[in-house]
């Protein structure tokens, strides 16, 4: 949940930030310029090698794309900026550049991959960006110390290859970790959710992209060794598969959402329900839903469902007045969220959602599933409230649910939405 | 073998002749494998396996007989390091494949043709100079001429061996032809991963396959819920147009057959797969905005008023109003605003004429006005087949475009129409019913001017 001023150019991009993040952009823009100073004072080592894997992590940064739930990678550059950091020779010679090189070289590349965009008016989120340069950061500081006596036990016919890709893989599950962490940190601070279910919900996004970015930056460093700089061009094509096929799948996650916050709005345009109705119910059961602790899939499931928990209104004969379901009589509004089930289970895939649709009128001792009493608790809200923002207005239908709560309502549910509801108060206040 | 018969015997000859041909040279690869020393053993163990994974868990392309995978890579990387007699070998594992609900035959042939492939590949490769053993570091380049040539041969023998199969069985016309060149070009994409895989095993032995194939697993992964996400996607959207649609009775799998008619009309006139999909899912949304319309306008019996008529106009850029949140192709858009112009200019919202109207309009515009006809009114039966093509044919040039108009025609003629089910007249108070088509050409909408 952020603010969202009318104020333009950069200081709402920064107002957006929280101080986490102002925190973590400090640190890395700090350690950028510890890096690029340090080169620039003691001279770039290997150029021709700086400049290859400067050019892959510039071509990743700007094949970056956005994953479900607003999350920015950039896998290629991930990986090239690991086969750089893990480095250990280059076609036999040995790869000495320092710890600070990396940084830097991960900087200068990740600020021209990120040019072409800024020039089309498509700024990175600096968060993501900053996350990017501090893990690689850390990562290199721990290991680029190590690489000396790793690669002097590694060369040669009998050289034993085993110490340095245990090292790698130590590390790289390390740095995994911290960013993680880190991610689940700035999201929990972001969207208010709670951190252990953060940490999940990142590690299940993370984990399959993760694998192929580490495979891909352990071989670039290894193939380095046997075929030089051809392994940068060569071992670019694996991960650019795994890049495409992700990026297919964040396309139609997005799409799918879209589809169904358009659709749903069929029920305004013929008038059955308020304008914004859906919306607005959408908006607050997914907060109240991460309120109480529910992990992304639930989320996923809840926000289609309250988006489209007035579809059953689309096979009455005429509109309700106002469409206000809170205020039509039981049987009807059961008979809607019926018909409503109805309609999406002929989707064939969406059986959860259906479900949730279908027992959003059950009271607290039918016991229906948690997401259906959120629906109904949040899109009671909104038949008294609609979208005004007079704070009496809202303060009455709160007051009006809680006396509902424990048989219409569950306690729990309108606890975490009158919490949800005065941090907005607030929020419209400032 | 149950599953041979009900084969004919021409398929039934090839399948025993590629299995008996496997087995010849796996009993020779058998007797010759005093070639292979103890490290060969070990290494074409630690190949299989990895094939054996591979080949497990396959992707279903289009067609659900002929499942393409990436072992294809963990064969090859067998031609360099075992030979032809461990390719053979390695490639005879496909049998043993976990793969559930695959029969026995076809566990054979796999192991058969693979293992075939396999041998060829191993033999054109040493003809070609290369040597089979682990590659050493230095000699990483002279690998390249004679793996490029095993890749050559195998990967279009292991086309043709699988394609022959097919044909014989009659399945021939589910493989995809059109997408033969991309196939091909992933098939080499994962020989070089093969080659990668031998060039590096000299380093650090079977990881260099784990590391090699995990990026490629994963994506499989992706693509995999990419193409999940993509089914349940298609079933959503149909599945709420006809909520949408559920007010008229008589109109129910409109929005799936102008969808499907549309994209009949694209790919005959050659459109793209991405305009494809765009234009499929614009003509699913083509009337989304109806809704809008008061369902008195259209219930009333006789001639509109002007306002009334205005109402009905309006539904276009109420549709588009709706989805235009979506993150289609901007032509999807234009193909739901427009789609109800008219080639001489007369239609709404705007009065495009001719060339002004969006390709996609043009042909949303024949297949809404043909599923209309073809499909049961409150105020008239259906139409048959024929008549509504002659009736395009009459409009082609004024209401509709000629190009698309013949371009349906013959995508019908090939492919014929399922025109929709006989609607029974519903009794008066369960449903709802309209008394006009404002898609219906033959029957136009009829306006009362206001003095």
């Amino acid at each position: 949940m952020t603010t969202t001023t009318a104020s333009t150019g950069a200081p709402r991009a920064l107002r957006r930030l929280d101080s986490g993040q102002l925190l973590l952009i400090c640190v890395a823009g700090l350690l950028a310029v510890a890096g690029i100073a340090h080169t620039a004072a003691t001279g770039l080592l290997s150029p021709e090698i700086a400049i290859g894997f400067g050019a892959l992590i510039a071509a990743g940064e700007l094949a970056r794309l956005t994953m479900p739930g607003n999350r920015e990678v950039a896998p290629i550059g991930a990986a090239a900026a690991l086969g750089y950091t893990l480095l250990l020779d280059m076609g036999n010679v040995p790869a000495r550049h320092p710890a600070l090189q990396v940084i830097a070289v991960l900087a200068v590349g990740m600020a021209a991959g990120a040019l072409p965009h800024l020039a089309v008016g498509r700024p990175p989120r600096l968060d993501a960006m900053a996350r990017r340069l501090f893990t690689g950061a850390l990562l290199a500081l721990a290991y680029r110390p190590l690489a000396g006596p790793l690669f002097e036990r590694a060369k040669g016919p009998e050289g034993d290859w085993w110490p340095a890709l245990g090292v790698m893989a130590l590390l790289i599950a390390a740095m995994v970790l911290v960013d993680v962490v880190l991610a689940a940190v700035l999201r929990a601070e972001q969207v208010r959710a709670a951190f252990g279910v953060a940490v999940q919900d990142e590690l299940r996004m993370a984990a399959p992209l993760w694998a192929a970015v580490a495979a891909s930056g352990i071989l670039l460093a290894l193939a380095s060794h046997s075929m030089g700089m051809a392994a940068l061009l060569v071992f670019a094509a694996p991960l650019l598969v795994t890049q495409v096929a992700f990026r297919k799948y964040a396309g139609i996650r997005a799409t799918y959402l879209q589809t169904v916050r358009a659709l749903a709005r069929v029920t305004e345009v013929g008038g059955y329900v308020e304008p914004g109705h859906s919306h607005r119910v959408s908006r607050l059961a997914v907060a109240i839903g991460r309120e109480l602790g529910m992990a992304e899939p639930e989320l996923l499931d809840l926000e289609y469902a309250a988006l489209m928990h007035d579809i059953g209104q689309l096979s009455l004969r005429d509109p309700i007045p106002g469409g206000a379901t809170v205020l039509t009589e039981p049987a009807q509004a059961r008979r809607i969220a019926e018909l409503g089930a109805e309609v999406i289970r002929q989707t064939g895939v969406l059986d959860r959602v259906a479900e949730i649709v279908r027992r959003q009128c059950d009271t607290c001792s039918e016991t229906p599933p948690p997401a259906s009493r959120v629906i109904k608790a949040a899109n009671a809200y909104d038949d008294l409230v609609g979208g005004s923002t007079d704070r009496d207005r809202a303060g009455a239908a709160l007051e009006r649910l809680r006396l509902g709560a424990g048989k219409e309502y569950d306690p729990a549910v309108v606890e975490a939405m009158t919490s949800v509801i005065d941090r907005l108060a607030s929020l419209q206040r400032l | 073998m149950a599953a041979l018969r009900g084969l004919p015997w021409f398929a039934k000859v090839y399948l025993t002749a590629v299995i008996g041909v496997a087995c010849a040279l796996l009993g020779y690869s058998v007797m010759a494998s005093d070639r292979l020393g103890w490290l060969g053993w070990s290494n074409l163990l630690v190949l299989a396996l990895l094939f054996l994974v591979c080949e497990s868990v396959p992707t279903l392309l289009n067609v659900k007989q002929a499942a393409v995978s990436v072992s294809f890579s963990a064969a090859l990387a067998a031609v360099v390091l075992v030979g032809p007699e461990g390719a053979a070998l390695v490639g005879m594992t496909a049998v043993l494949s976990v793969r559930p609900g695959l029969p026995l035959v076809k566990r054979l042939f796999n192991g058969a043709q693979f293992a075939i492939c396999g041998y060829t590949a191993g033999w054109v490769y040493e003809s070609l100079g290369g040597t089979a053993r682990l590659p050493d570091i230095a000699g990483f380049d002279a690998l390249i001429v004679p793996f490029a040539g095993a890749a050559a041969v195998f990967v279009p023998l292991n086309f043709v061996l699988i394609a022959l199969v097919l044909v014989l069985t009659g399945q021939a016309d589910q493989v995809p032809l059109r997408g033969l060149a991309q196939f091909l070009v992933s098939y080499l994409g994962y020989a070089t991963f093969g080659l990668l895989i031998a060039g590096l095993w000299a380093t650090v032995n079977s990881i260099s396959a784990v590391l090699v194939l995990l990026p490629l697993f994963v994506a499989r992964w992706a693509f995999g819920q990419y193409l999940a996400q993509q089914r349940s996607y298609d079933a959503t959207i149909a599945a709420l147009c006809q909520a949408v649609e559920t007010k008229d009775y008589y109109t129910r799998g409109h929005c799936t057959r102008v969808s499907l008619a549309s994209g009949m009309i694209a790919q005959e006139i050659g459109m793209g797969s991405e305009r494809l999909r765009a234009i499929r899912y614009a003509g699913m949304l083509h009337d989304v905005g109806k809704l809008g319309v008061p369902t008195k306008v259209l219930q009333k019996e006789g001639p509109l008023t002007e306002e009334e008529f205005a109402a009905i106009q309006l539904h276009p850029m109420r549709g588009l109003e709706i989805v235009r949140g979506i993150d289609f192709l901007d032509e999807a858009f234009a193909g739901i605003m427009h789609h109800h112009e008219r080639q001489d200019g007369k239609g709404y919202p705007m009065g495009l004429a001719g060339d002004e109207i969006p390709e996609f309009a043009r042909i949303i515009a024949v297949a809404d006005a043909f599923d209309s006809m073809t499909s049961d009114r409150s105020y008239r039966g259906a139409r048959p087949v024929e008549v509504a093509m002659t009736e395009l044919r009459k409009g082609a040039g004024t209401q509709f475009d000629p190009e698309m108009v013949t371009a349906f025609i013959k995508a019908v003629d090939r492919e014929g129409w399922k025109a929709p089910r006989k609607v029974v007249a519903p009794p008066a108070d369960t449903a709802e019913t309209t008394a006009k088509d404002h898609d219906d050409p033959t029957t136009p909408i009829q306006v009362v001017p206001e003095r």
